[in-house]
Formats: structure tokens, C-alpha cells, sequence
């Protein structure tokens, strides 16, 4: 990419994650740089949330080594990787009633002593992010009463009031209607315009095809392919790894989509 | 970077000194507060004049005015508030605000509403060690201490048998070994209780396990008091930490919270309050269930404004309680039978109603 001359937000060589006494995959080299959309795609149980969660320190690994804008991962603080990379979970229900503000201002916590609450400038940040997304009118109310696609937009904003310059996102469309799906990658998109990086899991190849800069397909316990969408979601590699047939087609425009053949 | 560095510092003053304030004042939680405060102490003045020994406010400053002093001969008016009654409404309030306390930082901290303080074995190891002091026949002191480590050793037990299950959930891990070791405590009580001698031992065990502040005095207050605040201070400076831990492990974590660690101090403050509480009053139950809730019906689950709010109510909750339980009736009623007879059809209610704040 134009960008591949400047240190990698993050970067993985060799990487082996799993569970204890089980390994997932191995093998895994991943760059990420500013302003980049990288998208993970492969089967359900291939490990996309475990490699995700094992680049961000959640997991420990078991081979290989990850860098954050050039630190070891094992060297680094709690605090300092949360500075370094945000974390977007699938969005979840709440356990407790927490008001959208105040789940957005926990973003703010890697910044705050600690022993300290967040400030006004905290919560001014909070509601920044929100306005940013577009939901700012949504954040006096309870997390538990939003729907889904609003409560992925606010965990979208705790990541940005985060101020990491890597977000990880995983499935950030899971569990999504259709215009909510749009809207969703749409910020995606404007996120990595404004200079971000961002890797984020998805089962949609249309999806990869509409927002990535690179594409890492996941299969066997590794990566299997890693470069532009067009190079890597070819029909035979899809075949491959999900074991249906697929035709890609070139629609007006210059889109490319995925169309799955259905058996009778 | 030097600069960055700089406005992060900066912020972190400005957050420690200013924020919790800012919190409060913004919205209604701080007259909530203040409110609270007021019924409080409205109520420990009415508790001090209720009793079998009525005492006017004439006779309470009376008394103030000759412990100050030094002057005038002590009256018996002297004895039963300064000996009997204020000791008592002190450790009535102390024992409520501590319970709920507790309720509050474990219900956020097990993810779960439905928590109560007891939920590590806290309550049936103190139970366990009460009733082996009644059984030993030691003095109450030495009951006392036998409760106060009976709770800790139980829940740091419970503790080391989750840390030493690693892959799996960690906080599951945690409830189930709180219910397996606090069952085996029970089945201990169970085997003393039927030791005991049945005319002297058991009925002290039984009262003793339904909670009662009749013996109370001065020195109860003053050995449970410290150690209360000791276990308040870390939930007061953690209170916004708290918060992100009750997101679950992983996401706090991934917002640059250590959680293990966290819920280590978390865990060992709010056993702490408790296990120093239930020394003295014997097993209370339903507070640290029910205030933490009604606390937060009124201001959120915020734990910054949370907090004070389970304090306030839960010291306000458990005066009352303890008024009606020596004024009601001849005898005096144990205080778990009260909590429970209020406390049961209120939770009902809570939960018919179903409305937010809790869940």
C-alpha cells in the first residue's frame, strides 16, 4: 500500500494463538497501518475473535510475537494498550442500565488515574464521538433501551473517545438489519479516511469488497491469502474456505459483488 | 509526545479533585444525596429518643451538655444513651450502610443485580465461625473474632480455589466455589448446632444467626467501625473502575483495566465491611440485596453516585429495622426475621413492577 513505508500500527509475525493446551492457528503475519481497512474474513470456528482477541493482549499467545507501532505487546501496560488500540466487541446487552454517555466515557478510562472519574473534558470528548457517529441526541439514554445497530454505533464511539489509533472490531455488522449494516461500514469508512486503522472480522464478502484496502482470509489454522479484495476473493478461494460454489461479477459502476450459487 | 504527556497528567488532576463533584451536581443525583443525608440523621435523632426508656430531646442535651462539661452527676438517662441506645444506632448504621455497600460493589462486580454480599460464603463462614466460639463457650469478644476470620478465611478459600481453576470463566468459577465452600460451612454449622448443649448453646446460636444488635455496646462500634472505612476506602477511590469492570473481564481489560487485580482488592474490601459487620450483628440478610437496587432506582448504576446513595440508604434501612425491632414487641425480634418479612414482599414488588434501573 502507498502508506507501507511508515511503522505498521500494528504488527504480527509468526503468530500462534489459541486456548490453553488447544492452538487455533499459527503462522499469522499481519500488518495494519494508518488510514488502512483491513478485513478478516473465514468460517464460523475458524478463530477470527480469538485472533483478534490475541492481538489485543486479551489472550496470551503462543508463538510468535505482535508489535504496536513498533513496542512488543508483552512489554506493554494494560493501560498503554488500550492508548494504542480500541477494541469494538459484537454489541452486547448490558448488565447494567449504564446511560449511552457514560458507556462511551468508559473508553475514556486508559487516559484517567487510577484513582480518578472522568472529567468534564472526558465527557466532552464522550459526546464528541457521539455527535461524530451521528447518535448524539441518544446519549442520555439507557444502553439497555437502544436498539442493536445504535448500541454497535456506541461502542463505536467509546472506541473513538478511546483516541486509539487502531480500532479492532469484531463482526462489527453481526446481528444488524440491512441499513444499519450500510451505516455502520459507511463510518468504518470515514474512520480510516480520517487516519485511522482498522481491522475488523466479517462473514460478507460484499462487505470486504465495499470498504477493504486489504483482505486476510483465515482457513486451516491460517492465513491463507492476504492483499487487495479483488486478488483475494476469488471464486476458488471462496470455495475453498466457506465450501460453496460463488460467481463474482463486475456490476455497473465497477462494484464487484459476490453471488452465491444456491443448490437445488 | 512530551506534550501529549503533559495534557494527560493534566487531566488526571483535574479528574481526581474535581470530577466526583461535577458528577453529583449535574444532574439530580447530588440533592438525591443530600436529601438522603438529612433523612438519615432525622432518623438516628428519632431512634435515640424511641425506646423502652424513653428519652425526651431535653434529657439527650442534658446528657450531651454534662459529657461535655464534666459537669453534674451522671443519671441513668446517661447510661442508657451513651452506653445502650447511641452504640446501638451508631452500629445499626454502620452495619446497614456497610452491608449495602458491599451488595452494591459485588453486584457490579458479578455482573449481576441479584447479588447479594453473601454470594463468596462471606456471611455462613462468619456463621460458621460465631457458632464454633459458642460452642467453644468463649467470651463475645472472642465469638466476635472468631466470625470476623470465619468470613475472610472462608472467602479467601473461595478465592484460591477460583484462581486455581484458570480456563474457564473466572468469575463462574468464583460463585461456584462460593456455593460449594459456603455449603460446607453450613453442613459444619449444621453438625455444631447438633453438638451443642440444647438449653444454653443452641438458643445463642440460633439468635445468633438470625442477626441481632441487642448486645451491642461501645467497644463493638468502635472495633467494626475502622475496618469498615479500611474496606470503603479502595471501593471510594476505585469507583469509576468499578464501573468498567462490570462490563465483563475482557472488555475492561480491553479499556486498560487490570481486571484480575482489580477484582482481588473489590473482593477482599467488600468481604472486609462485611465479614467486620457481621461479627457484630450476627447474619443480616436481604440489605445488600435489596438497597443496592432501590439505590439504584433512584440514581443510575453509576458506581461514583451509586455508592453513597447504598450507604445512606442502606445505614438509613437498617436503623430502621432495628428500631422497630426492639420497640414492636416484648421480646426482641431477630433482625433476619425483619429484613425478611419487609424485605421478601418489597423484592416481590421490585420485581412485579420490573422497572429499569436494575437490569
Amino acid at each position: 500500500m502507498s502508506n507501507s513505508s511508515q511503522q505498521p500500527l500494528i504488527s504480527a509475525h509468526g503468530l500462534g494463538f489459541g486456548y490453553p493446551g488447544k492452538s487455533v492457528g499459527r503462522g499469522i503475519d499481519i500488518e495494519v497501518h494508518a488510514g488502512e481497512i483491513v478485513c478478516l474474513l473465514g468460517p464460523n470456528g475458524s478463530g477470527k475473535t480469538t485472533l483478534f482477541k490475541t492481538l489485543l493482549g486479551l489472550i496470551p499467545m503462543q508463538a510468535g510475537q505482535v508489535k504496536i507501532a513498533g513496542t512488543p505487546l508483552d512489554a506493554m501496560s494494560r493501560q498503554g494498550m488500550a492508548r494504542a488500540m480500541a477494541y469494538v466487541p459484537q454489541a452486547h446487552a448490558a448488565h447494567f442500565p449504564y446511560r449511552v454517555i457514560d458507556m462511551v466515557v468508559m473508553g475514556r478510562t486508559a487516559h484517567l488515574g487510577l484513582f480518578a472519574a472522568p472529567s468534564e473534558l472526558d465527557r466532552t470528548k464522550a459526546r464528541d464521538a457521539l455527535a461524530l457517529l451521528g447518535i448524539g441526541d441518544l446519549a442520555e439514554q439507557p444502553y439497555t433501551r437502544i436498539s442493536g445497530g445504535q448500541r454497535q454505533m456506541a461502542l463505536i464511539a467509546r472506541a473513538l473517545a478511546q483516541e486509539a489509533h487502531l480500532i479492532v472490531m469484531d463482526e462489527p455488522t453481526a446481528s444488524l438489519d440491512f441499513g444499519n449494516q450500510v451505516k455502520v461500514l459507511s463510518q468504518v469508512r470515514q474512520l480510516a479516511a480520517r487516519g485511522l486503522g482498522i481491522i475488523l472480522s466479517t462473514h460478507a464478502p460484499d462487505q470486504a469488497f465495499a470498504t477493504a484496502s486489504r483482505v486476510l482470509l483465515l482457513h486451516d489454522a491460517g492465513l491463507i491469502a492476504d492483499g487487495a479484495p479483488a486478488d483475494v476473493l476469488t471464486a476458488e478461494k471462496l470455495r475453498m474456505v466457506y465450501g460453496v460454489d460463488v460467481a463474482i461479477e463486475t456490476i455497473a459502476g465497477g462494484h464487484r459483488v459476490c453471488v452465491p450459487e444456491y443448490a437445488d | 509526545m512530551v506534550e501529549g504527556r503533559a495534557t494527560t497528567n493534566d487531566e488526571k488532576t483535574v479528574g481526581r479533585l474535581t470530577a466526583p463533584v461535577a458528577a453529583w451536581r449535574s444532574d439530580a443525583a447530588f440533592m438525591t444525596i443530600a436529601w438522603l443525608a438529612l433523612a438519615l440523621l432525622a432518623l438516628v435523632l428519632a431512634a435515640i429518643t424511641i425506646g423502652k426508656y424513653p428519652l425526651s430531646a431535653g434529657d439527650i442535651a442534658g446528657a450531651i451538655w454534662r459529657a461535655i462539661t464534666g459537669t453534674g452527676s451522671a443519671s441513668q438517662i446517661d447510661t442508657v444513651l451513651f452506653s445502650i441506645r447511641l452504640p446501638r444506632v451508631l452500629a445499626a448504621v454502620l452495619v446497614g450502610a456497610a452491608l449495602a455497600a458491599a451488595g452494591a460493589a459485588y453486584q457490579g462486580l458479578f455482573r449481576n443485580p441479584l447479588v447479594s454480599p453473601d454470594i463468596l460464603g462471606v456471611s455462613t463462614g462468619a456463621g460458621l465461625g460465631a457458632v464454633l466460639g459458642i460452642f467453644l463457650s468463649l467470651p463475645v469478644a472472642g465469638i466476635q473474632m472468631l466470625a470476623f476470620a470465619g468470613g475472610l478465611v472462608t472467602v479467601g478459600l473461595v478465592y484460591l480455589i477460583g484462581s486455581m481453576v484458570t480456563n474457564r470463566e473466572p468469575v463462574l468459577v468464583l460463585v461456584l466455589a462460593g456455593v460449594v465452600v459456603g455449603s460446607l460451612a453450613g453442613a459444619a454449622i449444621s453438625l455444631l448446632k447438633i453438638l451443642a448443649d440444647p438449653y444454653d448453646q443452641l438458643p445463642a446460636i440460633v439468635f445468633w444467626l438470625l442477626g441481632s444488635l441487642a448486645s451491642v455496646r461501645g467497644a463493638e462500634v468502635w472495633s467494626a467501625a475502622p475496618l469498615v472505612l479500611l474496606g470503603l476506602v479502595p471501593l471510594v477511590l476505585l469507583r469509576w473502575r468499578i464501573n468498567v469492570l462490570s462490563l465483563g473481564d475482557e472488555e475492561a481489560r480491553a479499556l486498560g483495566v487490570e481486571a484480575g487485580r482489580l477484582r482481588l482488592v473489590v473482593v477482599a474490601a467488600a468481604t472486609l465491611m462485611t465479614a467486620s459487620v457481621v461479627a457484630v450483628a450476627g447474619v443480616i440478610g436481604w440489605i445488600g440485596l435489596v438497597i443496592p437496587h432501590l439505590a439504584r432506582m433512584l440514581v443510575g448504576p453509576d458506581f461514583n453516585r451509586l455508592l453513597p446513595v447504598a450507604l445512606l440508604m442502606g445505614g438509613a434501612y437498617m436503623l430502621l429495622i432495628d428500631t422497630l425491632a426492639r420497640t414492636l414487641a416484648a421480646i426482641e425480634i431477630p433482625l433476619g426475621v425483619l429484613t425478611a418479612i419487609i424485605g421478601a414482599p418489597f423484592f416481590l414488588w421490585l420485581l412485579a413492577r420490573g422497572e429499569d434501573g436494575w437490569s
